[in-house]
């Protein structure tokens, strides 16, 4: 390839000075275009297709994290509220069950020293009539020889003795009573 | 020794030109003349690409260290910033060829203001006009793709809403818009951009040199120093001019893409 003497007398420095000026700027642009298209845009492009998926699978984690970490305190709240109304439920049977207690303990130390109460009385009416029939008797007999022994006869005729005894214990009693 | 208004012109000085961008062979006899620092400096560029960018997407993490750090700067500057931004959602398929666009454009742009190379191989116009064809035959083979034969070149062509009988003005400047000045003036652009940045940056260097190395005229020297000092702070801007029209020609290209895949104009 000769310098192209024609073309630089009319263009001046505007025509190449060689051919192969132009054909080396295409054929070097050509291999750098290839080696751009084949093996430098797809390395960059995948890196930043990558990061992007990190970035984004990143946030998809924070979010799902965040979610978890919600639904777990929702959750101990839940708990929480439960456990509250449990423990004043709680409460509110045992100061139901005390007073129940309360109620029936009262009820049966009353019953029992109703009881008690009876069973004294009885005790102490079934002595007393004891006594009284006993006092009756004696009485009777000490009266009965008393009275032999200032009337200075046996009253042997017992029937008359007694309707006597007897007479004489009901005008007692009705005086202790009038008194 | 006369004080001339113009030093410059009298004795053996030969201002830098057009002529300083025609090389010829690295081993004269050997290898033909289109072997030249040029080429070789496009194919060391577009080595260099290759390798860093492998390099850089070898082992790419989730968590990125310091140098994928970078690459990834690097990375998203032309796929979310240019790719992106321009062509919404079918950027995924042009992006292989803006990011080898942008950075095979940069590295040989910069190229002009390193040490070893001092020039930048896009001042050569022909390896502009490479480029140019190509993103040329990116979009209107994107059209073509999209819309068919027919319906690309109507919608290329024929503006809505424009009435019939100004029909055969707006056809021919579409078409000339659209297919020949777009490829044109991206491949002149770039071209004229690094030629001139790359001819300023000679002229102060290489004259500054010279007003430096005359002797007797102090005059001459501290003004050669001061041009020679100037240089440098242009190298400085045309290090931001080369990244600049790296992203401009990548830009363009997205948006004469974007436009040949629009819906609706």
């Amino acid at each position: 390839m000769v310098p192209l003497e024609g073309a630089q007398d009319l263009l001046g420095p505007l025509a190449p000075h060689y051919w192969s000026e132009v054909i080396a700027g295409i054929i070097l642009m050509l291999v750098i275009f290839l080696i751009m298209w084949k093996v430098v845009v797809p390395a960059f492009e995948k890196m930043y297709e990558e990061r992007s998926n990190r970035i984004e699978g990143g946030m998809q984690r924070a979010a799902a994290a965040e979610a978890k970490a919600e639904a777990a305190l929702a959750e101990y709240n839940d708990q929480l509220n439960a456990a509250r109304e449990e423990a004043a439920r709680i409460r509110e049977d045992a100061k139901n069950q005390s007073a129940t207690i309360l109620a029936e303990a009262r009820d049966k130390a009353s019953k029992e020293s109703q009881r008690i109460l009876e069973s004294g009385r009885a005790q102490l009416e079934a002595e007393r009539s004891q006594l009284v029939q006993d006092l009756r008797g004696e009485v009777g007999g000490m009266a009965t020889t008393l009275a032999g022994k200032i009337v200075g006869e046996s009253l042997s005729d017992d029937e008359r003795a007694m309707r006597t005894i007897d007479r004489f214990l009901a005008e007692l009693e009705t005086a202790g009573s009038q008194r | 020794m006369t004080l001339g208004l113009l030093p410059l012109e009298t004795g053996d000085y030969t201002p830098p030109g057009t002529k300083d961008f025609l090389w010829y062979s690295l081993m004269p006899g050997d290898l033909p003349d289109w072997v030249n620092k040029p080429l070789v400096q496009a194919i060391i560029g577009a080595l260099l690409v290759i390798i860093l960018w492998v390099i850089a997407s070898r082992k790419l993490k989730v968590q990125p260290s310091k140098g994928q750090f970078f690459a990834e700067y690097m990375y998203e500057f032309v796929r979310n910033g240019i790719a992106r931004d321009i062509l919404h959602a079918d950027f995924r398929k042009y992006l292989p060829y803006l990011l080898g666009l942008f950075s095979f454009l940069l590295v040989n742009n910069w190229f002009g203001q390193f040490f070893l190379f001092m020039y930048p191989a896009f001042s050569n116009v022909g390896f502009a006009y490479g480029l140019a064809i190509l993103s040329w035959l990116v979009y209107v083979g994107a059209g073509f793709a999209k819309w068919g034969f027919g319906g690309f070149l109507k919608k290329a062509l024929i503006p809505d809403g424009v009435p019939a009988y100004l029909l055969p003005l707006v056809i021919p400047l579409e078409f000339l818009a659209t297919f020949i000045t777009r490829p044109i003036t991206l491949a002149l652009r770039l071209f004229a951009n690094l030629f001139a940045g790359h001819l300023v940056v000679m002229v102060f260097a290489i004259g500054g040199g010279w007003l430096l190395s005359q002797q007797d005229n102090l005059f001459y020297n501290i003004s050669g120093g001061v041009s020679i000092l100037f240089s440098i702070i242009i190298m400085l801007l045309e290090l931001f001019i080369g990244a600049l029209q790296a992203y401009i020609f990548t830009v363009l290209t997205a948006q004469y893409v974007s436009t040949s895949i629009a819906e609706a104009h």
